[in-house]
């Protein structure tokens, strides 16, 4: 039994990506992510990880090089947050249109502006429709666990994607936890070297990245969105394979005390534990709520989300981004777009809170609770509220 | 493989990766051209000047060691023309 040892996140998080033994990381600085590319550096320094790091200038340079990495048959990580994703972003959609496996964390964290390093959502939101997949971690622990497992998902053949982990910034960047790192021999059974389907060999050439005409774009991007639906499957087996092997077991919706929960909270991210801790304390005041979490954004569960939602009424849906003059956060309107087509669908209510690192603690959960519950007894449950903010 | 405004999104492969090297041959670009370049051998000093300039490589070498256009490919740009330097091509409205 590997034993589990306290260590910054950040560091965690680098000891997976280590333990993956990446051949190519590029990434360029910023805050929160600073701790997870400084460690990975020594790493290779140290001579403890055989890879190339590569500095490099800017963002848009760090996910460029990545994929010529990754294009070249390396193993290739990167990760950011914030400006430096908004700066990569022309690339990280092509990244995934040529499905280049890369492994990315992005340390969650307020778009400017105003300037702001703190922590929300803000960032995922802006490449929500990337073609990425995308998961979120909700403590230490599973940063390690789904980055590792996240190597394995991009590169299988039947997915070749890459993969987004999304793990808050400061909320676990920089704070100490618990982590069980695994060993080596174990990551190398569940982990199997890199085989690209095409790379760039010049003994067999091929051509990425091609132009598409007109008659020929939309068939492209069919073609995407399949592959994307399609790594749903692989997605749970690996996690269920990286389950056996370790005793933990992640799924795409994961649910807490929601048996017999009327109401029920939805978050992604850190955000969960919180949850979890405020659904401890209003079930034993005899409130009938549970909590359910989204770990797998794109692509988006729904059979597993419409399962979750059996039996349940009300919806307290906590975004931590904001669609300005839009439906409401980026969750809740996906979450209101998914209910749709279900027969008698539990009503929505939507805050947004926790934005820029405003702290939301167990009390505020209760707040929202209570403010939820007069919405809906008043039918006023349309569009979305700002919680906390001062009025 | 298949024309591409035949291919459906099942004919692609992982990243849309072509795997039939130099396969944009088969491109015709000679689709796009409204007007085609002619050669007027009596003033032609075989410089070859046209042939270097053009972008789509069309222009090949006759026997006679004078150029002309390959119009599979000849988009009828006519930078051959701008840079003939004795005028000895010219463009032509295409008649269809
Ligand atoms: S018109 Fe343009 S494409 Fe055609 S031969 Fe001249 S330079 Fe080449
Ligand atoms: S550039 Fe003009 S003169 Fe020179 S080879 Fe071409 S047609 Fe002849």
């Amino acid at each position: 039994m590997p034993k589990r040892v306290g260590m910054e996140v950040s560091i965690g998080a680098s000891e997976a990506v280590r333990l993956a033994n990446v051949d190519a990381i590029a990434a360029y600085p910023i805050t929160p992510q600073t701790h997870i590319v400084e460690h990975l550096s020594e790493f290779v320094a140290n001579g403890e990880l055989d890879a190339e790091f590569i500095p490099v200038e800017s963002e848009h340079s760090a996910m460029s090089v990545c994929c010529g990495t990754s294009a070249a048959g390396a193993r290739t990580f990167t990760c950011t947050s914030s400006q430096g994703l908004a700066l990569m972003t022309e690339i990280v959609f092509i990244a995934s249109a040529m499905q280049l496996p890369i492994v990315m964390i992005l340390a969650n964290r307020s778009l400017s502006g105003p300037l702001s390093i703190w922590n929300d959502h803000t960032d995922v939101m802006l490449v929500r429709d990337c073609g990425w997949i995308q998961a979120f971690g909700e403590n230490g622990q599973e940063i390690f666990d789904l980055t590792l497992a996240a190597f394995k998902i991009a590169e299988d053949h039947r997915v070749v994607l890459p993969f987004m982990v999304n793990m808050d910034g400061f909320i676990l960047s920089h704070v100490i936890e618990p982590i069980e790192i695994l060993d080596q021999e174990t990551v190398d059974k569940f982990l199997p070297p890199f085989k690209p389907v095409y790379r760039l060999d010049p003994d067999n050439p091929v051509t990425m990245g091609a132009f598409a005409m007109p008659d020929l774009y939309t068939e492209t991007k069919k073609y995407q969105d399949e592959r994307l639906k399609a790594s749903l499957p692989v997605i749970e087996e690996i996690w269920k394979e990286y389950g056996d092997l370790t005793g933990r077991y992640y799924h795409p919706v994961e649910t807490y005390k929601a048996e017999g929960a009327k109401t029920l909270f939805i978050t992604m991210g850190s955000f969960g534990e919180t949850a979890s801790t405020a659904v401890d304390t209003m079930r034993e005041e005899g409130e009938a709520v549970g909590l359910c979490k989204i770990r797998l954004w794109r692509p988006f569960p729904y059979e597993a989300f419409w399962n979750a939602m059996k039996g349940v009424e009300n919806l307290i849906v906590i975004d931590r981004a904001t669609s300005y003059g839009g439906p409401g956060g980026p969750v809740a309107s996906e979450i209101r777009s998914a209910l749709y087509t279900m027969e008698n669908p539990p009503k929505v209510v939507d805050f947004i809170a926790g934005l820029a690192g405003r702290d939301v603690a167990p009390g505020d959960y209760k707040a929202m609770y209570k403010r939820a519950q007069e919405r809906i007894a008043s039918g006023d449950i349309a569009g979305y509220e700002i919680y906390g903010v001062r009025e | 493989m298949k024309p591409v405004d035949q291919m459906t999104w099942k004919d692609l492969n992982i990243g849309c990766v072509i795997t039939e090297a130099g396969n944009a041959a088969q491109y015709k670009s000679g689709d796009w051209r409204s007007m085609r370049p002619v050669w007027d051998k009596d003033r032609c000093i075989q410089c070859g000047v046209c042939y270097i300039y053009c972008p789509d490589a069309a222009i090949y070498k006759t026997e006679d060691n004078y150029f002309e256009a390959d119009l599979y490919y000849c988009k009828g740009c006519g930078i051959c023309v701008k840079e003939c330097i004795t005028g000895a091509i010219r463009l032509v409205e295409e008649e269809e």
